[in-house]
């Protein structure tokens, strides 16, 4: 026992003293952050803001058009095209809207004029601004009227509720959690996985491995790795998480309440009201509520931690297998790479369809729980996952970890001593059998 | 006293008998040649030896008790013929890793290797990386954490490959320095002249099977061929030879090899010559040398092939 905890430490300290550890360990919350903060920056529009000069020879436009996010329209009635776009951008100008003497049925040869290409997001505006304006126009003269129009809209969303206790959910809420906990188990199993097998090889090309089983039992070794790389795994998930919720509540320092406020408002303000934009918030808010964050959490550190080990194990064998040519392993990860990718194919099916067949069976069968089983169960227990999967699932990928582990322990011993030899799969197999 | 005992021991692989009922015994404190050629099973009885394999079948004792890899460990140490090394760990972390995993505590561990490190005059290597030293500068580590637990039963696969003469030199002074402490050491080599300097007791296998074992001084009587070494005074000429004592392998000037004959002694070559009233400087007798007899016995072997060897698949 006092030998493994010596091997675990070893391959834990020479993991995470490398620079390597430090860097990923940080980026990933910069990452995180940035995808949070890049979009609220965008959203409140920076510093950037662009005036748009508009010559409108119909009159129609002339006010109408709405400045928002940055984006400021100035009218300039009297104004010569070519001698504007002569001297523009002197006057800081970022560009021309020219709107000719329009007919409002066939609105045509309507233009703007900028130094650079404009991007994606101002051309829709743009576009959308102006159509609006002319649809307006439209109303009027057909004698529609405005606020008729918009009392007749609708834009209500049913309640889905689901479970005895007839809980509100919101399945676009439970996809993203979903998709985000079965792709990351994804991540994990390839890169810990992998992480794995190379120390195995490095050990077996180095020459370590016969001196290291003097002195302690191959499965001594392989555990040791094992548990070592998994406690790596665990600490960078600590470290990564701390980080994310100082992240989060250092973002609303930094930006004021309003800003915040205005920019997760501002999308929803410009399909309804502020009555449906609240509506909308609360329901979402209901659904985050109805995440039972702590049971997912345990059920994610089980699952990672659970599809690690089941896996890690036959990475292991298959590193021991290797010589000094790298190519060799590449074909023998093969049917290990496969059902991890057959998991995460499930992964996406079952983020759309938690109750289906193929998302049930994918859910219990250990190779591809891990992830299948993540996708699933933001969607609730016991309402999406009977408590009865939930536990068979458990169940067999703690029964497939012991014989994955006691397979590859055997195939492991054998395959870490044997040198200049290339073994083929159906040999490694028959030494377990043995 | 004997501290190993190795009793019918065999480990068949599937397509060959690696290690087929061999048997012997290792006297404490000596120095025990392991010979034979390439893919003889040298490594595969290392390897039962040290606790790496379990042998099919057969019995090894240590300090007379039957061997058990977990407990003894502690007991041995074993530096295979392949060496290796964490090549990005520090010098003195390895070392302290080896030695922890022999069962040394931090305290005594770093005791230890700080003494040999003194001895070896390596102590500024304690902070760098093993892939910055050269070859036999890793050879040197690679000694002191396969000796630095003090090993009851030191097992060597070929410590001498990859090592400068004066490294070398150290390393065997090292072994005899060990071995007068008491250390039993086991000595795999092809290298015929260290075995004849440094061992006491050798065995050769082949095939699997032991095909000699005995003390160096032992083996060359059993082989020696009756030849001597004979110088003369004069240079003699064909009728001052002729006797029924000998037969002359080579006359070169006044020295003369002769091979004895089975029932004469050297007194009667010698009376020989004082009849032929022929002055003898000196008069040595010819021991084959180790290599001799390897390269005979394993020979011998090869052509006759042992009952086992028939059943393997060509």
């Amino acid at each position: 026992m006092n030998k493994i905890w010596l091997i675990i430490k070893r391959e834990f300290l020479t993991r995470v003293r490398k620079r390597s550890f430090l860097v990923v360990t940080l980026l990933v919350p910069v990452a995180f952050a940035a995808m949070i903060i890049i979009p609220i920056l965008m959203a409140i529009g920076g510093n950037e803001s662009k005036r748009i000069a508009v010559i409108d020879k119909s009159g129609i436009f002339n006010n109408q058009l709405p400045d928002k996010r940055g984006v400021y329209f100035k009218y300039l009635p009297g104004a010569n095209l070519d001698s504007l776009k002569r001297h523009y951008q002197a006057e800081d100008y970022s560009g021309i809207l020219y709107i000719p003497d329009i007919d409002i049925n066939r609105p045509a040869g309507l233009e703007y004029y900028s130094k650079g290409q404009v991007g994606i997001s101002l051309e829709t505006a743009i576009n959308s601004d102006i159509n609006n304006v002319i649809e307006r126009k439209r109303m009027e003269l057909e004698g529609i009227d405005k606020s008729k129009l918009d009392a007749l809209r609708s834009n209500i969303a049913v309640e889905f509720k689901s479970g005895d206790d007839e809980k509100k959910g919101n399945s676009w809420v439970a996809y993203g959690v979903g998709y985000a906990c079965g792709f990351t188990i994804y991540i994990v199993l390839l890169l810990f996985g992998t992480s794995v097998m190379r120390g195995v090889m490095e050990e077996k090309v180095n020459r370590i491995a016969e001196v290291m089983i003097s002195s302690v039992k191959p499965f001594q070794l392989m555990m040791g790795k094992i548990v070592g790389i998994a406690a790596v795994g665990l600490l960078q998930f600590l470290i990564w998480g701390v980080l994310i919720c100082a992240i989060y509540t250092i973002i609303p320092l930094f930006l004021s309440p309003e800003s915040i406020q205005a920019a997760s408002q501002g999308s929803m303000m410009a399909q309804g009201n502020h009555a449906e934009a609240a509506e909308a918030f609360r329901r979402v808010t209901d659904v985050v509520d109805s995440i039972n964050w702590s049971l997912l959490l345990s059920c994610f550190t089980f699952y990672f931690l659970g599809g690690y080990l089941f896996y890690s194990s036959l990475f292991a064998a298959i590193g021991s297998l290797a010589n000094e040519d790298a190519s060799d392993v590449q074909q023998l990860t093969f049917p290990i790479t496969v059902p991890i990718i057959i998991g995460i194919m499930i992964m996406m099916k079952a983020v759309h369809d938690p109750g289906s067949s193929l998302a049930v069976w994918g859910s219990i069968i250990p190779f591809t729980s891990p992830m299948v089983m993540m996708a699933r169960l933001p969607y609730g227990v016991p309402g999406t996952v009977p408590y009865w999967q939930l536990a068979l699932s458990f169940a067999f990928l703690i029964g497939g970890f012991i014989v994955n582990t006691w397979a590859a322990g055997k195939i492991y011993r054998t395959g870490i001593l044997l040198y200049g030899k290339k073994v083929t799969l159906k040999e490694a197999l028959k030494w377990v059998i043995k | 006293m004997n501290l190993l005992e190795v009793k019918h021991l065999k480990k068949h692989y599937a397509t060959h008998k690696a290690v087929d009922d061999i048997s012997f015994d290792i006297r404490q404190g000596s120095i025990f040649g392991l010979l034979g050629p390439n893919g003889a099973g040298k490594t595969t009885l290392l390897r039962m030896i040290t606790g790496i394999f379990y042998p099919d079948e057969g019995s090894i004792l240590l300090n007379g008790k039957p061997f058990d890899p977990q407990r003894d460990t502690p007991l041995i140490g074993y530096m295979p013929e392949e060496r290796g090394l964490y090549k990005k760990m520090k010098v003195g972390e390895q070392t302290l890793y080896l030695a922890r995993l022999k069962g040394l505590s931090e305290r005594e561990a770093t005791e230890k290797i700080k003494k040999w490190f003194d001895k070896f005059d390596i102590n500024s290597w304690w902070n760098k990386r093993v892939d910055e030293l050269s070859k036999g500068m890793q050879q040197k580590v690679q000694f002191i954490s396969t000796i630095m637990h003090d090993p009851k039963l030191l097992i060597l696969d070929e410590p001498f490959s990859g090592l400068d003469p004066i490294n070398s030199n150290l390393i065997k002074q090292e072994i005899f320095n060990l071995a007068q402490q008491g250390t039993t050491i086991i000595f795999s080599t092809h290298r015929m002249e260290q075995v004849e300097e440094i061992c006491d007791h050798i065995m050769l296998v082949n095939k699997g099977h032991k095909i000699l074992d005995g003390s160096v001084k032992q083996i060359k009587q059993d082989f020696k061929q009756g030849l001597f070494r004979i110088g003369l005074g004069v240079v003699p000429n064909a009728a001052q030879m002729a006797t029924y004592h000998f037969t002359i392998i080579s006359i070169h000037e006044n020295t003369v090899t002769v091979k004895m004959n089975e029932d004469s002694s050297t007194n009667d070559i010698l009376l020989h010559f004082i009849h032929q009233n022929i002055p003898v400087t000196y008069f040595e007798e010819i021991l084959p040398s180790i290599n001799e007899v390897f390269i005979t016995q394993v020979q011998q072997t090869e052509q006759a092939p042992v009952p086992t060897a028939a059943q393997q698949p060509a």
